[in-house]
């Protein structure tokens, strides 16, 4: 009887393992590819956190599947089972195991994220507390640096592109050359810094392909770094609800190699300033010369099409993600 | 009553005070009895559950699609709004506030709460609520729009230029409910502490009232955050104050920290009491005294703390420093261990059970499960990179209605169920029962699980179009929030039917332990003819010890 139960909870312990790990390393095409170094960090990090989550419900769940299976009565059995008020060795073990199972996952994810060397809001950091983060910032690597985002920290610091959101348009301004465009682009292979800000209500900054998101609150100056490593063409979304036409906020972003960056660069420049094709301006004239019943409320009206020097004339055709 | 006939006099003890009518009218007066108004309570926010549900359908259409094309954009930033907004403020926060209201002072052996008339005037401001909240679709410029966090700018932009419009209708009826929710949160706390029936000491009380203090607790210290929040914006749309402002000055950053402050911990408020409900169906139903009584009952409590120091975790995107996401991140993953506490409890209680598989107790087994899930993507988005990918999108989205649906829904579900008998008197349909469960369960996972993979594919949250790579599994998704639309007719069939016509179910059907199965279904106004002096602990199954003294006794003195 004991052999059978200890045969039974190895085999479905082995079980467990096989298939956490399986849902470890099937967790990485759950996600667009990845375009940035950073976003090898997070995958890795989100495989680990699939891999204890599955084990952890295969381990709750198997237990409870037993019991269903195995300790129902009939109906006209009146007997109560067995009077089990707890254990404390097992009471101690699952508060334990959790806690040292958080601890641990807390201490992966803050490694990840040093990695990751984002900056967000740095202005604020130093405001707050610059003793404790100053070291944090001073040696950002363990032993196991993402290469991409060492060697693009030791190169010349990147040049800043200025990022602006408004309801409900997308416009880069590449300072240096004084381009602005709706489409970012990016060289690919080095570090990326960009300047957000808003005009208007809280956008977000948010490119799937590299794992990356952050808030643009109006009035304050908020810088994003990151890696991309991925020649190619990716989607751009608002992230943070900012009003009627938010689904419609969005933008191509094309990472392109250093000559082909330059090469663009240097094309936008000579380009005259034209209007760009804006999704949501189009929408909201159509739906004022439309008569029909359902016309929904009153929306803020959206800001005339930005006016740049390099614009594309039709929705953002980045290819499926 | 001169002319009564016997019947009436017979039932006469079910009256909620002298005077008052016997039948459902009962139901539609300023009644002072907590069993009146905990009905009161349920039923009110059913419907408007039903009312969020039909938002969601509409929501769920419109998303079949990838294009705009069934609803305006407005109607549709309308409709998630009010959908979030009427479900929290008018559906889970009433209707565990009523399943509280019923239980709490029969499980103590109490009368009534401690301040009836209060209690009273808690529940028909939530008829305030939902006129002020569903007459907002009257006002000039339609109901709210900003989503039912009302993050400022958005939640300040007025195109209609209208003083009177949905987001200044929609910050008084939160106000008011706040109003409703402290009222509410005074009087659990007070009848918890004050009015336990002699010999109940504190590890005597069942983990479900632990569960409402441990809750209501945090109404207390919370609320006013949110309320203080709320009346701020409202100034600064109607009387051009700049706290949140950012064109004159305000910060719409802080705005953020008043909201989250109370409205992070008010998931526990929900989900706490559905903890409560599931460690009282599992040992009933699996005849087994509660694994780890004492360790449940104080890890509600230490929920109710640390879930006050994790509320940053919603804004790791916002303006949000590295310390402080590192900080919250560490807080909030500790949630995880008062919570797994609980659930190997209640796994280690089913182990070795004698088990049936009642209706209450598929949905309480059912429930904590997704819990489980939920509970793992919530530790992934404790984690600040992931956070960082994912926050925002629909898998946020499916996590959140994984714990209020898939747990605090079916929380209810089971509730519902389990204590019907001792509501009305007749026993529900348990066929139907379990038509409703198969259909509620087969419903969430087609809707809420697809959105897991939506948001890790990179689809934000609160979208009326989306790009076509999303499409299939919104599709899906759709398919199982009509489903789930659908499930809930057998669930208003058997209740309305079984209270009409049930079988009588006599005073314990379950031969389950608690003092609420002592008294007679339904109980009488006063609740006991005498109160009950309690000799032992809780969950007494598989012994053979009385829970109070017989009649005429001496109490043996206070745990």
């Amino acid at each position: 009887m004991k052999f059978r139960a200890i045969a039974t909870l190895t085999i479905y312990a082995g079980l467990t393992i096989a298939i956490s790990i399986w849902m470890a390393k099937e967790s990485y095409s759950w996600f667009p590819p990845e375009a940035t170094a950073e976003a090898k960090l997070i995958d890795d990090l989100f495989s680990l956190f699939t891999g204890l989550g599955t084990a952890i419900l295969l381990g709750v769940l198997g237990p409870v599947v037993y019991s269903l299976i195995f300790h129902r009565v009939s109906k006209y059995d009146p007997s109560d089972g067995p009077h089990i008020e707890g254990n404390v060795t097992l009471e101690v073990i699952w508060t334990i195991v959790p806690v040292v199972l958080v601890l641990g996952l807390s201490f992966a994810s803050f490694s990840a994220y040093e990695k990751m060397n984002l900056r967000g809001s740095l202005d604020l950091v130093h405001l707050h507390l610059p003793q404790m983060m100053d070291s944090a910032y001073a040696a950002p690597f363990d032993e196991t640096p993402q290469e991409e985002i060492k060697d693009s920290l030791q190169q010349a610091a990147p040049k800043e592109i200025e990022v602006t959101a408004r309801q409900w348009a997308w416009v880069f301004r590449y300072p240096d050359q004084d381009v602005t465009s709706t489409e970012l682009h990016l060289p690919v292979n080095s570090r990326v810094r960009l300047a957000l800000r808003s005009e208007d209500v809280i956008h977000g900054f948010y490119v799937p392909a590299f794992r990356i998101k952050q808030d643009i609150v109006p009035n304050h100056r908020m810088e994003l770094e990151f890696t991309p490593t991925r020649v190619g063409q990716y989607r751009l979304r608002d992230s943070l609800f900012s009003g009627t036409y938010f689904a419609a906020n969005q933008a191509d972003v094309v990472v392109q190699s250093p000559e082909d960056y330059q090469q663009w660069l240097a094309d936008a420049a000579s380009q005259p300033l034209t209007a760009a094709y804006n999704p949501a301006a189009t929408e909201y004239a159509r739906a004022t010369e439309q008569t029909a019943v359902l016309r929904g409320w009153a929306s803020v009206v959206p800001a005339p099409p930005p006016v740049v020097n390099y614009s594309s004339q039709t929705v953002p055709k980045s290819p499926p993600a | 009553m001169t002319n009564a006939p016997v019947e009436a006099i017979e039932v006469a003890r079910a009256q909620p005070y002298p005077g008052a009518p016997d039948n459902w009218k009962r139901f539609f007066t300023f009644s002072t009895d907590h069993k009146v108004i905990g009905i009161q309570y349920i039923v009110t926010s059913f419907f408007f559950f039903l009312v969020g549900g039909l938002f969601s359908m509409v929501m769920r259409g419109e998303l079949i699609t990838p294009e705009a094309d069934l609803i305006d954009r407005t109607v549709y930033n309308a409709l998630f709004t009010m959908h979030g907004s009427v479900m929290l403020f008018l559906w889970t926060f009433p209707v565990l506030v009523g399943i509280g209201n019923y239980l709490v002072p029969l499980m103590i052996g109490a009368r009534d709460m401690a301040f009836p008339r209060l209690n009273a005037v808690s529940f028909w401001l939530i008829p305030v609520v939902g006129v002020l909240m569903i007459g907002s679709f009257l006002a000039p410029g339609g109901p709210s729009q900003s989503g039912w966090w009302a993050y400022p700018p958005v939640s300040l932009q007025n195109p209609s230029g209208s003083l009177i419009n949905g987001q200044v209708l929609w910050l008084l009826a939160v106000a008011i409910s706040g109003v409703s929710s402290i009222m509410g949160g005074v009087n659990f706390v007070t009848t918890i502490f004050r009015m336990r029936a002699p010999g109940m000491g504190w590890f005597r009380m069942p983990a479900f009232v632990w569960s409402v203090l441990a809750a209501q607790l945090i109404q207390l210290y919370g609320l006013p955050s949110l309320t203080a929040g709320a009346v701020m914006l409202l100034l600064d749309i109607t009387a051009g104050t700049s706290f949140f402002a950012p064109e004159r000055g305000g910060n719409p950053v802080l705005y953020q920290h008043f909201f989250w402050f109370y409205s992070h911990p008010a998931v526990y408020v929900m989900v706490l009491p559905v903890f409560g409900i599931f460690s009282e169906v599992i040992p009933v139903h699996a005849r087994k005294p509660l694994f780890g009584y004492r360790v449940i009952a104080v890890s509600s409590i230490l929920i109710t703390f640390i879930s006050a120091t994790v509320w940053v975790h919603h804004m790791f995107a916002s303006a949000t420093p590295s310390w402080m996401r590192i900080l919250f991140m560490v807080t909030s993953m500790l949630v995880g261990v008062p919570t797994g506490i609980k659930i190997f409890g209640w796994v280690a209680t089913l182990w070795g059970g004698k088990i049936r598989l009642t209706t209450p107790m598929l949905f309480a087994i059912a429930g904590f499960v997704n819990f489980v899930f939920a509970g793992i993507t919530g530790i992934m988005l404790a984690s600040v990179p992931i956070d960082i990918h994912v926050n925002n999108t629909y898998f946020v989205v499916g996590h959140f209605h994984y714990v209020i649906y898939g747990t605090i829904v079916y929380g209810i579900y089971a509730g519902l169920y389990h204590w019907f008998p001792k509501m009305t008197g007749r026993m529900y349909y348990e066929g139907l029962g379990k038509v409703h469960f198969a259909l509620t369960l087969l419903g969430t996972n087609l809707t809420f699980w697809p959105m897991h993979p939506l948001g890790l594919m990179g689809m934000p949250r609160r979208v009326a179009s989306y790009d076509p790579e999303f499409a299939f599994w919104n599709v899906i998704a759709s398919l199982g929030g009509f489903l789930l639309g659908i499930s809930v007719l057998p669930f208003i069939l058997n209740m309305v039917s079984s209270w009409v016509q049930g079988e009588k179910a006599g005073d314990n059907p379950w031969r389950a332990i608690g003092l609420e199965w002592l008294t007679s279904s339904p109980p009488p106004v006063e609740n006991f003819e005498e109160i009950p002096t309690v000799i032992s602990g809780p969950y007494g199954y598989g012994k053979d010890e009385p829970l109070v003294a017989t009649k005429g006794s001496v109490a043996l003195g206070e745990a």
